[in-house]
């Protein structure tokens, strides 16, 4: 597959279609899967492991990164056997402070560049935010597309910036956000995911979490159907993170449901599937708790970070 | 044709625009002149006795045609030879009706619409020919009005008897009737009986099979509709009788419906609705009390022959 | 694989009784002749259920006269007030119907995921829609004095026993008619279950009887002399011996009856959702469906590739006990079902249609059959053209629109029709060329209280649903 604009052009409006009502019929379908006692433990444990925790303010301070990431290393405090999350996802300022607190940890490390959230920044300018955050100690980069350029059918536009982004990150894992809440269409979203996809990324992602709709369960159906087929297609497999809105355990074992029944084991690993979020932790901590004693707990016995 | 020429120009002058009621009363009036002398001179004919009339000989009407039946049969009829069709004669009807049925029925309905206007002009300019036959004269007109009657409905029917359905949920979703197909008619015996049972049946795109114990009537009828555009096929006459026909339409599986409203003996018709349990015709039985066919006949001898589609569709982008 | 633990529905949220007299004239009365019982058994596990009443002639003779009796009065009742009754019947099914629910699911053996997210919910919505028309039926379009016919006769199938009781009865009470109704044999409690329900609404004696019994039982009844109006759900072989036997009287008939339904995919449609339609065409209700997709006519260009997606997806399916709330697939409802489904499947395999279903572990107890779709199928192939009424889905591939319409009509019968494509005016094109009384683009197995249904051809006649619904029930 080259980048040709008509090439990628041609194929994106190849792709067959997504019936709305059909995708967001299937999601609810699968969200009233009822999972409880020990499938829900070993769920809750899995959704923890990928978390990536994340916090993307302008206060920002070093001191509320540090104890972020903290959180991120023992969830919960009282109880050792609390996996850790899948990574910290910070501003790139915040980026070294991060990295001094997760080092030699396992809990990766990742930073939302190129002129997040909107991408409306020069392509040197993304790069070298790529390349700071990265210098910084990022091993995972958190990309938007632009989605004025795809929006425009720039394809070839857009399939230039992710394949120079990702070229920028060197080793670091690049996901890319494809702001679904602005593409409109599901259609879009399987056009950008393929065109993500074609370009390197090595994760999908669907939302800054900065614009009023944020993940949502058919908008991740189609995603986790746009790498499954782009595994068959190509041998290659590429990661989903749904981001913003998903706070609570019931959200997130609907997610993990869709994994399992869409593109089944191969995606049940933090490796390949992330959840974008801040709050969901700790309602995945009290959820936790609340099958290991058998009573329910309360937000005063959590952290707040 | 007195009647006639004295008709004609009274309703060309109804016309809104005079100036175009000038226009049609002069092709109605040489309209007239080509096509009365016909009927008028075989009714003349027929009274004089100074030159040897030329008989009708009135045969079967199939797929446009109009073959003899195809097993040699007649039968006297007021003195007439009329054709006495067979259970083949059924079959071969049945096939032209079928044949002629999609296209018929892929016809926009103002065509349909048109085409049956057309059949009530074609009659009301043979009436005297059915005068002569000894159908009264208003029942002629009757059945005139009749036809032209349902040729309004082509283009409403869907509209009156279909619809949008609100359903709980983000779908389009619209029900819509359809012509069932082919119908099998045993006609009334009265000519606006007649009509009243064809008209109906083929406005909404059905085609028919229609067994006569009036054969000279029905014959010439179909000798209105050859000339009136209605495609061969559509309405296809059988003369005879009914009883020995009526059971192999019945039980012809390529028959969708079938219309016993002329079947007087209750033995037949519970005979033959029992044969169309076979492949599960829709039936319309005889009424239990005889039918006024000059009332309004409502939308119960269209309805009856249509199926309702309802077609579903998401709404999303 | 992410396992999930059982998540079965508590049984014990419904009462069944021992045993079941006949709901005539307000009252659970014994069968006239003793002896008359019979049992219905849970599909999944065989176990007992109940033990239900057999109606003899007698008890059909006492049914159609409450319901003769109830008649005069029930139509003299002014529509607002039916309404009302109405209202009630559908309220007191949303407050009950997890019940309802687990009832149906432990007698029919559909998964309780449909039996609560789908039977039950129609179910209450059929009887509001059909309330609210009891009071307007003057503007219904079928004159300005509709009357009702009488006493309607209605014998229902196993399939969905409680959303046909309420398909057959909403329309019926609310037009004025009066109704004796006949549930399948195998699925009689929710019907049971529903004469409570009309008690507790405090529904006039006679107005809703409930016999029971096998096919003799709803012979006797259709062909009553009492009876005004039949209408029947099930075979095209019995809707064909009750059109026969109702040749002659003046009883008007309307049939539901079987059907092959054509589920057409081109080689524009959504993918994704159209194997999601397929599976839920087929799949849905073990099968046990008129209306469902059971020949999928695939465009010859991606064929290949929607039978990979296809077997992908039903290996996700989960087939097991109904009461579990992640079953997807159910327990075929009857012994004699599940061997009809296998010779026919037989058939298929000796006919030499290739067969395959998803590797599955069956319970040991119950009647279960495995999803399986056939490919290499040709319109001569028995699977074609026969109704399986189960969980088998024949693969028949088209090369152009013309052949895939053409192939789709080529069946007796004409119930519905799937459509999935992303280009309108073909969609529009062929919908309006397939002869069948409900076509779903894009979508499979909707149904709704305001949207006709029924079938074309040797599918039936009369439309159930929808403003079309009270003409059956009118004079």
């Amino acid at each position: 597959m080259s980048g040709s604009a008509f090439d990628l052009r041609s194929f994106l409006h190849g792709l067959p279609g997504v019936d709305k009502v059909g995708v967001e019929a299937r999601a609810a379908a699968l969200g009233t899967r009822s999972v409880k006692t020990t499938a829900k433990a070993a769920a809750i444990d899995l959704a923890i492991r990928m978390v990536d925790l994340t916090t993307l303010e302008g206060a920002d301070t070093p001191g509320k990164v540090r104890a972020l990431s903290a959180k991120a290393l023992r969830p919960d405090p009282a109880d050792p056997t609390c996996p850790p999350v899948a990574a910290v996802c910070v501003y790139p300022a915040m980026v070294p402070v991060a990295a001094e607190v997760l080092a030699g940890s396992g809990v990766h490390l990742a930073s939302v560049a190129t002129a997040f959230p909107s991408g409306q920044a020069p392509l040197d300018v993304k790069l070298a935010d790529t390349r700071d955050a990265v210098a910084g100690g990022a091993d995972e980069i958190d990309m938007v597309i632009s989605r004025g350029a795809f929006l425009s059918g720039r394809y070839d536009h857009v399939y230039d910036e992710i394949v120079a982004v990702k070229e920028a990150c060197g080793q670091a894992h690049l996901k890319v956000i494809l702001e679904t809440g602005e593409l409109g269409t599901y259609d879009n979203v399987r056009r950008a995911s393929w065109l993500a996809m074609l370009a390197g990324a090595d994760f999908i992602k669907t939302s800054t979490g900065k614009v009023p709709v944020a993940a949502t369960l058919p908008v991740t159906l189609v995603m986790l159907e746009a790498v499954r087929d782009f595994r068959a297609r190509t041998g290659r497999q590429v990661g989903v993170k749904p981001a913003g809105g998903i706070r609570t355990t019931k959200d997130a074992i609907k997610y993990l449901v869709l994994i399992n029944e869409t593109v089944g084991d191969d995606w049940l690993h933090p490796d390949w599937f992330r959840f974008g979020a801040s709050s969901l932790l700790n309602d995945l901590l009290m959820q936790r708790t609340k099958l290991t004693t058998g009573h329910y707990a309360g937000p005063d016995y959590f952290t707040l970070d | 044709m007195p009647e006639s020429s004295s008709d004609r120009p009274r309703k060309g002058g109804s016309d809104k625009s005079a100036g175009k009621a000038v226009a049609v009363r002069k092709a109605a009036l040489a309209k007239t002149v080509t096509a009365t002398p016909v009927p008028a001179a075989a009714v003349a004919t027929r009274a004089t006795s100074g030159r040897l009339t030329v008989r009708k000989t009135y045969k079967l009407y199939i797929g446009g045609a109009f073959p003899r039946s195809e097993s040699g049969r007649t039968y006297l009829v007021d003195g007439d030879n009329v054709a006495l069709a067979s259970r083949k004669d059924a079959r071969d009807a049945v096939i032209a009706a079928r044949k002629a049925q999609p296209k018929w029925a892929g016809a926009t309905a103002y065509n349909r619409g048109q085409v049956l206007y057309r059949v009530a002009e074609m009659l009301e300019a043979r009436r005297a020919e059915f005068v002569a036959l000894g159908v009264p004269a208003a029942e002629v007109d009757a059945a005139v009005d009749r036809w032209v009657w349902y040729a309004g409905w082509s283009d409403k029917i869907a509209q009156v008897h279909g619809g949008a359905n609100p359903v709980a949920g983000p779908f389009f979703n619209i029900s819509a009737p359809e012509p069932t197909g082919v119908v099998g008619v045993v006609a009334p015996a009265s000519f606006l009986g007649l009509v009243s049972v064809i008209a109906p049946a083929i406005v909404t795109g059905n085609t028919v099979v229609v067994l006569t114990a009036t054969p000279q009537a029905a014959v010439t009828l179909a000798e209105v509709l050859a000339t009136s555009d209605v495609p061969g096929g559509v309405v296809n006459i059988l003369t005879g009788n009914a009883a020995e026909t009526a059971p192999w339409l019945a039980s012809h599986d390529d028959v969708n419906a079938l219309d016993l409203t002329g079947v007087t003996d209750p033995a037949l018709a519970a005979d033959l609705e029992r044969s169309a349990a076979g492949s599960l015709k829709r039936v319309v039985r005889p009424p239990a009390d005889g039918t006024d066919f000059t009332a309004d006949p409502g939308l119960g001898p269209m309805t009856a022959l249509l199926e309702i589609k309802t077609v579903w569709h998401p709404k999303g982008f | 694989m992410f396992e999930y633990a059982p998540a079965p529905e508590s049984r014990s949220v419904v009462d069944i009784a021992p045993s079941y007299g006949l709901f005539i004239d307000g009252e659970f009365v014994p069968p006239a002749s003793s002896g008359g019982a019979f049992k219905t058994v849970n599909p999944a596990t065989e176990e007992v259920l109940a033990e239900v009443s057999t109606a003899g002639p007698e008890d059909i003779d006492r049914a159609v006269a409450a319901a003769r009796r109830a008649s005069g009065p029930w139509s003299a009742l002014p529509g607002a007030e039916r309404a009302k009754y109405l209202f009630r019947i559908a309220r007191i099914i949303q407050e009950r119907s997890r019940e309802l629910a687990v009832l149906e699911s432990l007698d029919n053996g559909k998964p309780i995921r449909e039996s609560r997210d789908v039977d039950l919910p129609l179910v209450a919505a059929h009887f509001f829609y059909y309330a609210g028309w009891a009071d307007k039926l003057r503007y219904a379009g079928f004159g300005d004095n509709p009357r009702p016919l009488g006493v309607a006769a209605q014998v229902i199938p196993w399939n969905f026993p409680l959303l046909m009781l309420a398909w057959k009865i909403a329309p019926a009470l609310a037009t004025g008619n009066t109704v004796v109704l006949k549930p399948a044999e195998t699925t009689p409690l929710s019907a049971l279950f529903f004469a409570d329900v009309c008690r507790q609404a405090d529904l006039p004696p006679g107005v809703v009887n409930i016999v029971t019994g096998a096919g003799d039982a709803g012979r006797t009844l259709v062909e009553h002399p009492g009876v005004d109006k039949v209408a029947f759900t099930g075979s095209t072989e019995v809707g064909r011996q009750i059109a026969r036997s109702v040749a002659g009287t003046r009883k008007r008939l309307t049939l539901e009856l079987g059907g092959k339904a054509a589920n057409i995919v081109f080689d524009d449609a959504p993918i994704d959702q159209a194997v999601e339609g397929i599976v839920n065409g087929i799949f849905f209700n073990q099968g046990h469906v008129c209306c469902a997709g059971s020949r999928l006519l695939v465009q010859e260009s991606i064929a290949e590739e929607l039978l990979e997606s296809l077997k992908r997806r039903m290996a996700t399916l989960r087939v097991g006990d109904p009461l579990d709330k992640n079953t997807d697939v159910g327990a075929i409802n009857s012994a004699e079902q599940l061997e009809r489904i296998r010779t026919l499947s037989d058939i298929g395999a000796e006919e030499g249609a290739e067969r395959w279903s998803p590797p599955c572990t069956l319970p040991s107890q119950g009647f279960w059959f495995a999803p399986t779709i056939f490919t290499g199928v040709t319109q001569a192939h028995r699977i074609a053209r026969e109704e399986i009424f189960g969980p088998v889905l024949s693969v028949l591939t088209f090369r152009t629109p013309d052949e895939a319409i053409e192939k789709a009509n080529n069946t007796p019968y004409g119930l519905s029709a799937g459509i999935w494509s992303d280009k309108g005016s073909q969609i529009l094109a062929v919908a309006d060329k397939l002869r069948a009384g409900v076509v779903w683009a894009n979508t499979f197995n909707k149904f709704d209280p305001t949207s006709p249904f029924g079938g074309y051809k040797e599918s039936g006649y009369g439309r159930e649903g929808g403003r079309h619904g009270l003409e059956a029930y009118l004079a």
